[in-house]
């Protein structure tokens, strides 16, 4: 097992240097060079001194140059000052990262929790109208834009009906502690976040829960004279859920991906807005820091999903 | 076990269609297809949006005689109303219609949706094909590039591209394309693994078939119905994400219209005028909805066998 999860952790390895090439690519090969920005409007700036100050950030450097000094600071955690707060910028994220783990979580706890019911409920009965509504709204949940759903849930419940408040963690001047009013503020966004997974377990668990009770030892427990709740919940469920730990990993990308919107629509302090916001002000270490940041918690959840099947799949180690 | 399942659709299928004798995978899908009611009415509201947004130009000039960017200060801020076909939807704040500007938006929303996915589809192929037939450090290669575009999450990604450059339809279609063709590759890698082991594909290789023409006319055409399937749904994603990375204001930018920045827009005068919000909206929503029914009925049509367990 320690072996499978070794060789896993290994494996990441090249995939984050790889995302650090991209992002580091990206942003330096973009137009505009950033001495002459920064310098720009200046009257007294030379030539050489343009050349002198390229030279002293190293940008005269040819490219694999430059990519090797900053991924050797990056590992040990240094992207550098945000241009914005003159702070360390992955501490800056890392403040941030609380929120957006609070909002990920509570949206994945939502969508097992809704969608796992809905998708057996939908097999068991099957071709009926609950079976048919619960289909549609499979198909609803992925299409809707996440985005507008937000924004259409602040105009009915929080300037219509008044019920909820529409943005960030806390009302401003409430104890941190105060943990009923956090549940208000985060039961909106949680919601739109999980919108789109619950659809999806709902219907991936309403096709596996299909296969599992058409087997046979589903049939020798009916057979044996087991209630249909013993059947369904201990001998059929259990089988249905092992190729859900596969879809965890796919459902952690759209949270990260989509807290990013679902953040700023609600105004959430997150990693997610933080970056939104650097973007906004060209704060590159930030921008950078983020996208690194994002990308090494989607890794980590692959890792963590591959690792989970292994454990309740034994099978699998042997590929 | 696969006979089970094939005698259990044929029981469930509707006599007529038993009764029919089968003639080939893509006239038997275009009779089912015939008798499904759902795919055909979401197929004809994609049709009539695509040919809504190919005539917008003439609809503009002649129908609601107003430009997308004209403005008319006077007018802003116009409920809704009958009155005249340009103010259909009401006005915003500079006074420019948003009947107008929905249609021009559903031109570069449905350009960049499908020439996105065709991007996707073609890269998808390629590298999923060849990964898959030659295996070796090739497939290493393509398998490595799609576990890492795979690990960055594409929002993020698209928001520094965002920053950097500013980005017109076309590269704009291209770059999502060029991010979206993991779930398509993947497949046709899968799939090719699968089907080089069949005898027809030895028997091919005996009489002396090169690797391109086996990939191309061989192979391809085994893959391609589910291919085309996935590619639909691409579409749809596209949509979605060029409407939220143009709604947080890094995608398409104003002046020309998108679904997307039309809703920042209405987001920012949402005290204003409440009725900007609905339109763009519903036109992503339902443009999407459409896109995703018409691959599923297309899946179903073209594997009934699925059907019996999805």
């Amino acid at each position: 097992m320690w072996k499978y999860v070794l060789r896993r952790l290994l494996y990441a390895i090249p995939t984050l240097l790889g995302i650090s090439i991209i992002v580091f690519l990206v942003t330096r090969l973009a137009p505009g060079d950033p001495v002459r920005l920064y310098t720009f409007g200046a009257l007294n700036v030379t030539e050489e001194d343009i050349q002198g100050l390229r030279a002293y950030y190293g940008l005269d450097q040819p490219l694999w140059i430059q990519y090797v000094s900053w991924i050797t600071k990056v590992v040990r955690g240094d992207f550098g000052m945000s241009l914005q707060y003159h702070q360390p910028a992955l501490g800056l994220l890392f403040e941030r990262m609380g929120a957006t783990l609070q909002l990920a979580f509570t949206a994945l706890f939502l969508q097992l929790a809704i969608g796992i019911p809905l998708g057996v409920m939908a097999a068991l009965r099957r071709g009926s109208w609950v079976d048919n509504v619960i289909r549609v709204f499979g198909v609803i949940g992925h299409a809707i834009p996440q985005f507008w759903l937000g924004l259409m849930a602040i105009i009915l419940v929080s300037v219509t009906l008044r019920l909820l408040p529409s943005q960030g963690v806390l009302t401003v001047g409430k104890d941190i502690w105060d943990v009923p009013d956090r549940i208000r503020h985060i039961i909106m966004p949680s919601f739109v976040l999980a919108l789109a997974g619950i659809a999806n377990y709902s219907r991936y668990l309403r096709t596996e829960t299909l296969d599992v009770i058409s087997q046979d030892y589903v049939r020798t427990a009916h057979a044996k004279g087991l209630g249909e709740r013993t059947v369904v919940y201990v001998h059929a469920l259990r089988n249905a859920l092992i190729p859900m730990v596969t879809a965890l990993g796919g459902i952690l990308a759209v949270l990260v991906s989509g807290a990013l919107v679902v953040e700023q629509v609600f105004t959430w302090p997150g990693v997610g807005q933080f970056t939104y916001a650097a973007a906004r002000s060209r704060d590159y270490p930030v921008i950078m820091a983020g996208v690194m940041v994002a990308s090494t918690l989607l890794v980590l959840s692959y890792l963590i999903r591959d690792v989970a099947y292994a454990i309740v799949d034994p099978r699998i180690k042997v590929k | 076990m696969a006979a089970d399942a094939v005698a259990a659709t044929v029981g469930s299928l509707r006599p007529a269609e038993a009764r029919r004798a089968s003639a080939g995978l893509w006239s038997d899908a275009l009779w089912r297809l015939r008798h499904d009611p759902t795919t055909l009415i979401a197929l004809a509201v994609i049709v009539a949006m695509v040919a809504v947004a190919i005539a917008a130009d003439l609809l503009a000039e002649n129908f609601f005689h107003k430009g997308f960017g004209e403005q008319s200060i006077l007018d802003n801020y116009t409920k809704p109303s009958g009155a005249q076909p340009w103010l259909w939807l009401g006005t915003d704040e500079l006074g420019r219609s948003q009947v107008v500007r929905l249609l021009y938006g559903a031109r570069v929303s449905l350009f960049i949706g499908s020439f996105g996915a065709l991007t996707a589809f073609a890269i998808g192929l390629t590298m999923g094909l060849t990964a898959g037939y030659f295996r070796g450090r090739w497939d290493d290669v393509v398998v490595w590039v799609v576990t890492t575009l795979n690990s960055i999450p594409i929002l993020y990604l698209l928001l520094i591209v965002g920053v950097l450059f500013r980005l017109q339809p076309l590269p704009f279609a291209l770059l999502l394309g060029g991010l979206g063709w993991l779930g398509i590759a993947n497949y046709a890698r899968g799939q090719t693994i699968s089907l080089r082991e069949r005898e027809y594909v030895l028997a091919a290789r005996t009489v002396g078939c090169a690797p391109g023409r086996l990939m191309l006319r061989h192979l391809f055409p085994n893959i391609l119905p589910l291919m085309i399937v996935l590619t639909m749904i691409e579409v749809g994603q596209l949509i979605l994400q060029e409407s939220a990375i143009s709604f947080i204001g890094f995608g398409i930018q104003p002046p020309t219209p998108s679904w997307g920045n039309m809703l920042t827009n209405a987001a920012q005068y949402l005290g204003k005028a409440p009725y900007l919000i609905y339109p763009p909206g519903i036109a992503v929503f339902v443009t999407v909805l459409c896109l995703y029914l018409v691959g599923d009925g297309l899946r179903d049509a073209l594997d009934p066998r699925l059907k019996s367990s999805r």
